[in-house]
């Protein structure tokens, strides 16, 4: 990879390239996400993404709140995956404090999580047709979409951010309708997922669209710490479900996506089928939540030992890393989080240089950015 | 929902006891009647209130009842800009700037508890603007964290019945009581 510095963008501008400003209001960029770019004719040079535009100090507020008080940030971190984000931070404090939560905590956990992604790549499916010019797209997994958000809302009492998930189990029980809608739901959405093959997969300008561009090989998406549907539709596989399970995921068989072209086409191809098995997931544990207790009494004021604490959780969007220093206080010393997004951004030049610039919306789209999360 | 449920803000059609000639109140309610019912947004989301309006342009809600169905992605071609999501100091020059390329009259709708005050990034940080009101004047505020759709509708009410006061004899500047 060629090294690029501003100052190279500025000499390159004496050659007689254009260099195009893309955002930070830009409706194709989901957020606030800035790229420079330097064109040649058409054809793009660099990409340089800009961050900081939603930089909220988020880390930097951790270190003055308690656990239990964090996990409300760490929703407005990849707000389509809220109940994972809980997640992550949750496992944290159970591990670090030695509690082991009750199973069926951890079969809630599980289906949330999976509802959750469902949702998430409803909304990608929508916002990714829509970029590429289809906007019936976007009413259709919209309209998929509420489903679960009324499944949320009846038991959380929220649709987007929940701060369900806490250290030591769930906030409150899950409603009694919960178990009957979920089914109602997978079954309305099996008929409903092949109506979006229909419409987009098949389409011919979709497919010349994506078949071939921005291609990227497994040791790249390697070494670019790429995760999530990007890097498994470079054939890397990287599925934390699978290789350290967390919660149910070891009581559950799914099959972890993997696409070897490393190209648009395999990164939509890899979500599409994740959805599919994102159902069985929950098929296999929608009717076998154990009976018990929802939470397990924790300590009023939650302390972690002294030491370094990590944890890792599979967000809609790839790895969640958490990592903790702590000083034996109630509030963290050092809290970090290796987000998803912020790796696969910075593969945009990558991908996008070379390519003409009307793919780079494309690309961009396949990468499923979530800009709160990259900047935090 | 009946218009008169929504006369819990008397203070607004107070505004419209302007005392003009019946000519000119009568252009106005045609203009305004006319204005209020096509109120074109503009597609400006910074985080998580931005996944809600989304969904209130989708079926289930369904924006465009109220003709706010055409998302434009340019401020030369938007009545009213939502600031949906946290507005942080590295972004408020740019709002400011989109505010300033808009054509008048313009409306801001503030959507969600960041928006509004700074929301729960009020507190130990370095880098929120506490409240978008700092950086452009804000008509309606829409609370919430992120607010429902229905309550960003409800806002949508509450501003076309402020459109709806709008005189051509004076026309109303958004800047004058602005500090």
């Amino acid at each position: 990879m060629q090294e690029v510095e501003l100052q190279d963008i500025l000499t390159a501008r004496e050659d007689g390239d254009y260099i195009i400003n893309i955002g930070p209001q830009h409706p194709s960029t989901h957020g606030v996400l800035r790229f420079v770019v330097s064109l040649k004719g058409e054809m793009l040079e660099y990409v340089i993404p800009h961050c900081g535009y939603i930089h909220r100090g988020i880390e930097k507020m951790c270190e003055r709140l308690t656990y239990p008080q964090i996990i409300h940030l760490t929703d407005r971190m990849d707000y389509l995956s809220a109940h994972m984000n809980n997640e992550a931070v949750s496992l944290l404090v159970e591990k670090a404090t030695g509690v082991e939560v009750p199973e069926r905590v951890k079969y809630i956990r599980t289906i949330l999580s999976e509802l959750q992604r469902i949702q998430s790549h409803q909304l990608w499916w929508a916002a990714f047709g829509m970029d590429m010019g289809g906007l019936t797209c976007f009413f259709y997994g919209l309209r998929d979409r509420e489903k679960i958000l009324d499944i949320f809302e009846e038991s959380f009492g929220s649709r987007l951010l929940h701060s369900y998930i806490c250290p030591g189990g769930v906030m409150n029980d899950i409603h009694p309708n919960f178990q009957k809608r979920t089914k109602e739901f997978i079954k309305y959405f099996r008929k409903k997922l092949p109506e979006y093959d229909e419409l987009l997969t098949g389409n011919i300008i979709f497919e010349m669209r994506t078949k071939g561009m921005g291609v990227l090989s497994k040791g790249e998406a390697i070494s670019y710490g790429l995760t999530g549907p990007p890097g498994r539709a470079s054939n890397f596989a990287c599925d934390i479900r699978k290789l350290y399970p967390y919660s149910a995921y070891d009581k559950v068989e799914f099959k972890e996506i993997l696409y070897t072209e490393g190209d648009t086409w395999a990164r939509y191809k890899v979500r599409m089928a994740e959805m599919w098995e994102s159902m069985k997931i929950i098929e296999q544990l929608i009717d076998n939540i154990p009976e018990g207790d929802f939470t397990i009494k924790m300590k009023p004021v939650i302390r972690l030992p002294e030491g370094e604490y990590s944890q890792r959780v599979e967000t809609a969007r790839g790895e969640l890393g958490v990592y903790v220093v702590s000083k034996g206080e109630k509030t963290p010393y050092r809290m970090h989080f290796r987000t998803p997004n912020f790796s696969n951004l910075f593969v945009m030049n990558r991908l996008a240089a070379g390519n003409k610039i009307a793919d780079l919306i494309a690309i961009s789209g396949s990468l499923d950015l979530v800009i709160p999360d990259i900047d935090r | 929902m009946k218009y008169e449920d929504f006369q819990d803000n008397d203070t607004l059609e107070i505004f419209k006891q302007s005392g003009g000639n019946i000519l000119m109140t009568t252009i106005d309610d045609i203009v305004n009647w006319g204005r209020s019912n096509s109120i074109w947004p503009l597609t400006f989301a910074t985080s998580c209130c931005g996944i809600e309006m989304m969904a209130a342009g989708a079926p289930r809600h369904d924006f465009s009842r109220f003709g706010m169905e055409v998302y434009r992605a340019t401020p030369r071609q938007a009545d009213v800009i939502v600031v949906a999501g946290t507005i942080v100091h590295k972004m408020a020059p740019v709002l400011k700037r989109l505010y300033d390329q808009m054509a008048d009259p313009k409306y801001v709708i503030a959507m969600g508890a960041c928006a509004c005050s700074g929301g729960p990034f009020y507190y130990n940080t370095y880098s929120v603007v506490r409240g978008v009101d700092h950086v452009i004047p804000v008509d309606v505020y829409v609370p919430g964290c992120p607010p429902r759709p229905e309550a960003l509708l409800y806002g949508v009410l509450q501003l076309q019945r402020k459109m709806k006061t709008d005189t051509m004899r004076s026309p109303r500047d958004p800047m004058e009581n602005y500090i």
